[in-house]
């Protein structure tokens, strides 16, 4: 029962995957990223990480597909994938990588696959907040300023520049 | 139920995110597979974080998210600059810095 359900959510996550790189609008790529970060939420309470299962929902599926939408809708969508003859060469070549990548990769996985059950770690929110905010916490706090610093970050690039010719005049500056 | 599952559906994630890297042309959507990556990582990492019985695993993926968000802003932030200077998400147009 448990291998069934995982056999089925693994599918819809690697169908969303190959919908991700394959659609033509981005639009469609951001939703089937958000159906693969959501399906791979399930699959962290199948193994017993329900507080990360929650954090993939609200920081993946609701924070960062979110963003990614309004990205597109700010910048909106033009042909960038037109193919042409130079581009149809790198095409079979990138494929060709992929699959190199995938090989070396499963070679890897399958040499060292054993067959133990696991053990349950316990991934229930009092149990990461403990070792966070004991063990773990100056790179928690680590990455609070590694927030801070993105924040800043985007703002300042993000900010249109007042000397800019198309800058709209600000109302009080 | 073992973790060898979740490591190759990890793997098929993480090479298609690649791959998907490699093919398309759309800087958004680069973006987008660079993060898929992340996530197929974080799979791998809770699978093995049950497979033994700890939690570091976990934090570890906790802590990978904050900078997949940080990474994402700051794309997005670059992407949206570029795009009032050049009009377009074609990384092949995006080639300031190349010799």
């Amino acid at each position: 029962m448990g291998t069934l359900f995982f056999v089925a959510v693994g599918a819809v996550a690697l169908a969303a995957a190959l919908g991700v790189v394959f659609s033509r609008q981005p639009v469609h790529s951001a939703l089937f990223l958000m159906a693969n970060f959501a399906s791979l939420a399930v699959l962290y309470v199948l193994r017993d990480a329900q507080f990360l299962a929650a954090a993939q929902v609200i920081i993946y599926a609701g924070g960062i597909v979110i963003l990614i939408l309004f990205v597109i809708m700010l910048i909106g969508h033009d042909a960038a994938d037109a193919p042409d003859a130079r581009r149809r060469v790198l095409r079979y070549a990138s494929m060709a990588l992929g699959l190199l990548l995938l090989a070396s990769l499963g070679l890897q996985v399958w040499g060292r696959r054993d067959a133990a059950a696991g053990i349950a770690s316990g991934g229930a929110p009092a149990a990461i907040g403990n070792e966070l905010f004991t063990r773990y916490l100056l790179p928690f706090e680590f990455v609070a300023v590694l927030l801070l610093v993105a924040l800043i970050g985007a703002l300042v690039m993000g900010r249109r520049l007042a000397a800019a010719p198309d800058a709209a005049p600000e109302p009080d500056a | 139920m073992d973790a060898n599952g979740f490591l190759l559906l990890s793997a098929l994630i993480f090479v298609i995110g690649a791959t998907g890297v490699l093919l398309r042309r759309n800087a958004l959507i680069i973006i987008m597979c660079v993060e898929m990556m992340m996530n197929s990582v974080n799979l791998s990492l809770v699978a093995l974080s049950h497979r033994w019985g700890h939690l570091e695993g976990q934090v570890f993926v906790f802590v990978i998210m904050a900078v997949a968000a940080a990474e994402v802003a700051i794309g997005l932030a670059i992407l949206i600059a570029n795009t009032r200077h050049h009009q377009s998400v074609n990384i092949d147009k995006i080639n300031l810095l190349k010799w």
